[in-house]
């Protein structure tokens, strides 16, 4: 039973303003929970506060079914994986991985045994007798790795651990945490600000701003059923597109419901096409700005009289071409009120200016 | 980058006027020592003496118990190098990474130590010594230098570049304190602890000041007194036997010196890990 609660957790240095402002947060048993947000949003500090590193301001944090706020670090049965993978320089890679277990008092023909599985494990054998200065970056994140694994802890908990890898070494390494996760079962606590990080590793994912829980969720369900306006936004490449809904009137026909404010589509769920067709959704007439072709899909950027967005195609680029016509499915249409919170609504708010399309889309 | 001749010859001549300045003076206590008393005397002087008196070190050595000497010299400066670890160490490692009330203003105190002239100081402490009773021992010479504040110095500057994430990796992996500063900071910070060690050791080593003023009798004195005390000798100054003395004093640094060159020079050029 390690599922880590945060009970009215607020977090402030000296006297400034509170960097954690009363926050509630529970985290599964055995799920690979991921921090996200932009940086300042509080994520490195929540988990420095869970591997008891940071001191909390007030309120409590419990580890499995023990209060842990005046526990040491060292005592939590927790393991952190360091961004700067944190390794002692003048310790071999078998000093670095075994300093842990001596401390825990493990005798020492045991310890060996636990390090050298462990080394054969992360593929470092031949490397136990070597520097952390001689070793590659990848090579040194599979060291902190193997350091935080032969603890056998309860939790583990990393720390933007891939921002100094290259990117195709990321790739690889996000795929085999994922492995290790499914492996040992054991709680995984990740932060970081990459949100392709965050979609692709977690099994929830927890969107912090400014302190606080914008929303916690399986990844498909922020991208699908965003909470609010900043979940949005952060999850999806590119950014949802967020719109005033007045902008939109002339185009959709009058607002029935006052709470709305913003309305915001996904760039991939808007279709770009050359002429107007009859399909069911808002039509608006756009002119292309920029196109960046990526290969299978092509980005555009477009200006219409309700102002400047993106959209995603995955089909061939239009080259050439100036003026389009883009339609975006009414199902596919998120609205916010003022403060950037989800408005659900039964049915479309707004009047039909087009008659003939509501009877498509009623029939 | 090829620089041109002239340049080039401007350049050794630099150098081997800086080198001569600096080496005259041990070449000329080294050619003096070998010398008899007469040719110590003669103008123009000679570097090199018509045939070498090695006895003369022999007579330096006889003429006092420069064993005694020499041991209690071992004792103290080994002596006051491995009390100041003692204690430089923890301070030094306190005042980089501990917060606790009046840190600055107490460290503030140490630094103020290192601008007070020692000469204001040690009546006080010779009088507060003699209270104790260890006035003319070894104890007298060595609790005086039992700390440093510029080793605390020294040592706090290097303890603050070692990152953060070190000393928060090894607290998660429940280490203790003294075992984070020991395994960790320590191994860290081995150049500047072998440039202080050495630092430390020349200097009392070579110390003529306070041993003069706390000793009295030869079983507490160390080299330099004995080897200054040569002077008295049959009235006069009997130059070759003095720098006989000076070259048995210098040869242990110059050993230290030989073997430890290649720490002092990585003493100065720090290397952390990325």
């Amino acid at each position: 039973m390690t599922k880590i609660q945060l009970k009215n957790v607020s977090k402030a240095y000296g006297n400034s303003k509170k960097v954690i402002d009363n926050m509630n947060l529970e985290i599964r048993d055995g799920s690979f929970t991921v921090l996200v947000g932009p940086s300042g949003c509080g994520k490195s500090t929540t988990l420095r506060m869970i591997a008891g590193l940071e001191e909390v301001t007030s309120g409590e944090i419990w580890i499995g079914d023990q209060l842990v706020n005046e526990v040491a670090p060292g005592k939590r049965g927790i393991s952190m994986v360091f961004q700067n993978y944190a390794l002692y320089p003048t310790m071999t890679v078998r000093g670095n991985i075994e300093f842990g277990l001596e401390n825990m008092k493990i005798p020492k023909v045991e310890r060996k045994k636990m390090v050298e599985e462990i080394a054969e494990i992360v593929d470092l054998t031949e490397f136990l007798d070597k520097r952390p200065q001689n070793l590659s970056g990848g090579q040194r994140q599979r060291v902190a790795l193997a350091r935080a694994m032969v603890k056998k802890p309860k939790v583990f908990i990393f720390d933007e651990p891939l921002s100094n890898l290259d990117a195709k070494l990321r790739g690889q390494m996000r795929t085999e945490l994922i492995q290790l996760h499914k492996r040992l079962g054991t709680t995984f606590i990740y932060v970081t600000h990459d949100q392709v990080e965050a979609m692709s590793m977690g099994d929830e994912i927890v969107i912090l701003d400014k302190g606080n829980i914008m929303q916690q969720a399986a990844p498909m369900e922020v991208y699908h059923n965003p909470e609010n306006q900043f979940a949005a936004k952060f999850i999806g490449i590119p950014a949802m597109n967020v719109l005033p809904i007045a902008m939109l009137e002339r185009n959709i026909g009058k607002m029935t419901d006052g709470r709305i404010f913003h309305v915001g589509f996904r760039p991939e769920h808007a279709e770009i096409q050359t002429a107007k067709q009859t399909t069911s959704g808002v039509h608006l007439p756009c002119e292309i700005m920029t196109m960046e072709t990526l290969g299978s899909e092509t980005l555009y950027l477009v200006n219409s009289d309700a102002g400047q967005f993106q959209v995603k195609s995955f089909h061939n680029p239009l080259m050439n071409t100036k003026k389009v016509h883009v339609t975006i499915p009414f199902d596919k249409l998120y609205f916010f009120d003022t403060q950037g919170n989800r408005v659900y609504t039964d049915g479309l708010p707004f009047e039909w200016r087009d008659e003939k399309v509501r009877e498509e889309v009623l029939v | 980058m090829k620089t041109s001749l002239p340049l080039r010859l401007l350049n050794v001549i630099g150098l081997i006027i800086v080198v001569a300045i600096f080496a005259m003076p041990f070449i000329w206590m080294i050619s003096t020592s070998l010398k008899t008393l007469g040719e110590t005397m003669i103008f123009p002087p000679k570097w090199i003496p018509d045939e070498p008196i090695w006895q003369n070190f022999m007579d330096a050595w006889n003429s006092g118990p420069f064993l005694q000497y020499f041991i209690n010299s071992v004792i103290v400066s080994v002596g006051i190098l491995i009390f100041q670890f003692i204690t430089v160490i923890p301070a030094a490692y306190a005042f980089a990474r501990y917060e606790f009330r009046f840190k600055n203003a107490l460290f503030g105190l140490v630094m103020v130590t290192m601008m007070i002239p020692a000469q204001l100081i040690f009546l006080p402490v010779f009088l507060n010594l003699s209270e104790w009773g260890i006035l003319d021992t070894l104890w007298g010479l060595i609790l005086p230098f039992a700390t440093s504040a510029f080793g605390i110095f020294m040592l706090r500057q290097t303890f603050k570049q070692v990152p953060e994430e070190l000393l928060e990796a090894a607290r998660l992996d429940n280490s203790t304190d003294l075992k984070i500063m020991m395994k960790i900071m320590v191994p860290m910070a081995k150049p500047t602890l072998i440039t202080l060690g050495l630092f430390n050791f020349i200097t009392h080593w070579n110390d003529y000041f306070w041993p003069l003023v706390m000793t009295t009798t030869e079983k507490a004195r160390t080299l330099p007194v004995g080897i200054a005390q040569l002077r008295q000798v049959d009235g006069g100054v009997a130059w070759n036997i003095l720098m006989a003395g000076n070259v048995i004093l210098v040869i242990p640094i110059l050993i230290i010196f030989f073997f430890a060159q290649r720490h002092i020079i990585r003493a100065f050029t720090y290397t952390g890990v990325k």
